[in-house]
């Protein structure tokens, strides 16, 4: 077991940033033991958001982790929600619609534009451009209208249900969307030309802490940060789910594993969704957009408010809960982030025995001071930001 | 005042035994205040991100003043307390409190710095008024953007009404 | 059942117990002494290369085989052909302890704190074994199932000095 406290050299000085730090966009803590600007050794401390979200879960039902499950990852809470309910949905062997699934596509896929905004937004902010935030947060200001519309909220949506999803597209939506959806690629490509000319921005982000593909494996890396790496691994190819395989789409991958190929592939995953919710828009299949099983789903409300059958029904579908198989899952999703994976164990009772998100912010976050160690204070800054650690998951 | 009790008086006041001069400075006083509070951003979790909503383009925190974002607490008088507060970080948002120069002021935003919200366990603080004194409680999670900018209406409200008697 | 499965059963027989599972994912158990040597051959010779998670479950009150209490899910993933295994590993209730497996894998590392952290489940040979959700005050181990969900445990100062003497390990 090693020992708090090395000595220090004369030389050498012993900085703290964090856990309250704007470059830390959270509450992740960092403390670096600096020799001038560079970087001798790092540690890193995280938990300070740790809000119970596991032992939270063994309390509630099933499907009553939703809200929970959404303010894992906030800036992507669509997706989140709709993960969760995949992974209850596996364990209890069922599949939702096919138009809840596209729906679902859908969800995840804005979520991953506004996720990545939000990253790229502060990651620029981070090495001292704040134009390019106005542009970028105006356009997720754009899609929050529509996800107000869609779900009722801007942010937590409680969207996701065990079976499918809470509400259909209102009328005109998909338009709307298309149209805010191509307005947003023009400022995205505006910002992007931006900084792709911009000697003072490339310098501070090319070739600067760089993680090998050897190293990004060992820690686990998934995701983008993966896919900067040189490798091309990508869930929804990978291992489609909510029929992601009918859609065509390109899986951007960099080579570098720098910084700068972490930012510049969130641009290029913006331009890969977007291609996918068009597609998604343009081929929605008709149907329901939640299962009807009185073990697993609410009657419709006309249902429950004319009938005997159908208000006996929600009773004992909200009192009871939902029972699935004991047993344990894994189901993985691609977060924004990279893989979002939720272990459940199943006692067979309405409540989860057991919980386990496998959030991809952890994976990258514990790479951390490797990546730094021998680099400038001011790039591990620029770093951070593009690893994109979400505190809520990274602490659950 | 009510003329029938004269008021004790202190501070300034009651040095200089000059109480219109004391209600004069006052509102000098509340309205440099009201309008140029500069807040630390003490945030946490989910509602910092409807935070980041209030100080763009559309919301624009700054139509009331509150745009200088100041990241230390030294040059800060609005403490805004957004996001669930954990038993680990409670000490660090004491300790970022006391180092705010008086007068200042606290907003809880959301459910969770108000009262924990929906995470009532072993990890989470209930509420942030166990560790600092608050005085605009905003409801919701997280709330609305509008929701906030209506707190800091509040807070201004209440400034406009403080008096330099009082210590403030 | 698949390739490396059988290369899996071949080479450790019946040290390996295959175990039923949902969804048709694979799960196999092996006892804590085989812990290290098996997952360094999924590792190494059955191209699971990624450490994904960790899982601690404790099975006190379980309504089916709550002995032994704890169990540790390690779950691998093959990068290249996408296949994944689950190996379940009973933790030895007199000793809480399963050797660490930090020395194959960078992830093993915040992993294992975490599940020392919530469960109170030894590492042996893990470089910096300590807390890593809760504060380095706290008390009990939160997730265990006789941990009370409210018991809350305040604390008054952060940790100082986070730097460890050996870089690697921070
Ligand atoms: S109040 Fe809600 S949105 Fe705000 S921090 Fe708490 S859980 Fe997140």
């Amino acid at each position: 077991m090693s020992t708090r406290v090395p000595p220090i050299p004369a030389e050498r000085f012993v900085l703290n940033i964090g856990p309250s730090h704007p470059v830390t966009h959270g509450t992740l803590r960092i403390q670096i033991e600096a020799e001038g600007e560079t970087i001798v050794r790092s540690a890193c401390e995280i938990g300070y958001l740790h809000r119970g979200f596991e032992k939270e879960a063994e309390r509630v039902y099933w499907e009553q982790v939703t809200p929970y499950a959404e303010r894992l990852n906030y800036c992507s809470s669509l997706h989140n929600s709709v993960a969760w309910c995949h992974a209850v949905e596996t364990l209890l062997g069922v599949r939702a619609p096919p138009r809840a699934q596209a729906l679902r596509v859908l969800a995840s896929e804005i979520a991953r534009i506004m996720d990545h905004l939000v990253c790229l937004a502060a990651n620029i902010l981070d090495v001292g451009a704040l134009s390019c935030w106005w542009y970028l947060y105006n356009v997720r200001e754009r899609l929050y209208d529509l996800v107000e519309d869609l779900c009722g909220h801007r942010l937590m949506v409680t969207w996701g249900r065990v079976g499918g999803v809470a509400t259909d597209l209102p009328e005109g939506w998909g338009e709307r969307l298309l149209v805010v959806l191509r307005e947003a690629g023009e400022a995205v490509g505006e910002v992007r030309e931006m900084l792709s000319s911009n000697r003072i921005f490339l310098d501070r982000v090319e070739g600067v802490c760089v993680i090998s593909p050897k190293d990004a494996i060992a820690h686990g890396f998934t995701g983008p940060c993966l896919r900067a790496c040189g490798l091309p691994r990508d869930l929804r190819k990978d291992e489609p789910y909510w029929g992601y395989e009918r859609y065509a789409f390109d899986v951007p991958v960099r080579s570098h594993g720098d910084t700068l190929d972490r930012m510049w592939i969130r641009f290029d995953e913006i331009e890969a969704s977007t291609q996918i919710v068009r597609q998604v828009i343009e081929s929605l299949p008709s149907g329901p957009v939640i299962l009807d099983d009185p073990g697993i789903t609410l009657p419709a409300r006309e249902e429950v408010q004319s009938t005997m059958e159908g208000l006996i029904r929600h009773f004992k579908r909200i009192m009871h809960g939902i029972h699935p198989p004991r047993g344990v899952v894994y189901s993985a999703t691609e977060a924004p982030n990279g893989e979002l994976g939720f272990t459940l164990v199943s006692d067979g009772g309405p409540r989860p025995w057991r919980v386990k998100v496998r959030s991809p912010s952890f994976a990258h976050f514990s790479a951390f001071p490797r990546m730094i160690n021998g680099s400038m204070i001011a790039d591990a800054v620029a770093a951070l930001g593009s690893l994109n650690v979400v505190a809520g998951e990274l602490d659950r | 005042m009510a003329p029938s009790n004269p008021p004790v008086r202190i501070g300034l006041e009651g040095r200089l035994d000059l109480p219109a001069l004391a209600t004069r400075l006052d509102a000098i006083l509340n309205w440099g205040r009201l309008h140029s509070l500069w807040p630390m951003p003490f945030g946490t979790a989910c509602c910092a991100i409807e935070f980041m909503g209030l100080v763009s383009s559309r919301f624009d925190i700054s139509r009331f003043g509150s745009e200088f974002l100041r990241f230390s607490p030294r040059q800060a008088d609005l403490l805004l307390v957004m996001g669930t507060i954990t038993q680990k970080m409670g000490p660090v948002l004491r300790q970022i409190y006391d180092q705010m120069p008086d007068p200042k002021w606290v907003v809880s935003m959301g459910a969770c710095a108000s009262s924990g919200g929906f995470y009532d366990n072993y990890a989470v603080v209930q509420g942030i008024d166990e560790l600092v004194p608050v005085d605009v409680y905003v409801a919701g999670c997280p709330p609305r953007p509008e929701n906030v900018l209506g707190a800091l209406q509040r807070l201004q409200e209440k400034i406009r009404r403080e008096r330099v008697a009082d210590g403030r | 059942m698949d390739a490396p499965l059988d290369r899996l059963l071949a080479r450790f027989e019946e040290r390996v117990r295959v175990l039923p599972a949902l969804a048709g994912q694979t799960a196999v158990e092996v006892a804590p002494a085989d812990l290290v040597e098996v997952v360094a051959f999924l590792r190494d010779e059955a191209g699971f290369d990624v450490l994904l998670d960790l899982v601690g479950v404790d099975r006190l009150g379980h309504p089916e085989a709550p002995t032994p209490r704890f169990e540790v899910l390690y779950h691998l993933k093959s990068l290249a052909g996408g296949a994944r295994v689950r190996v379940h590993v009973p933790v030895p209730d007199d000793t809480l302890e399963l050797p660490s497996c930090w020395r194959l894998w960078h992830a093993a590392n915040w992993l294992e704190r975490e599940v020392w952290d919530l469960f109170g489940i030894r590492f042996a040979g893990h470089p910096n074994l300590c807390r890593i959700l809760c504060h380095h005050r706290f008390e009990g181990h939160a997730l265990r199932r006789d941990y009370p969900i409210g018991r809350r445990q305040r604390l008054d100062a952060p940790e100082a000095f986070l730097l460890t003497d050996d870089p690697e390990w921070a």
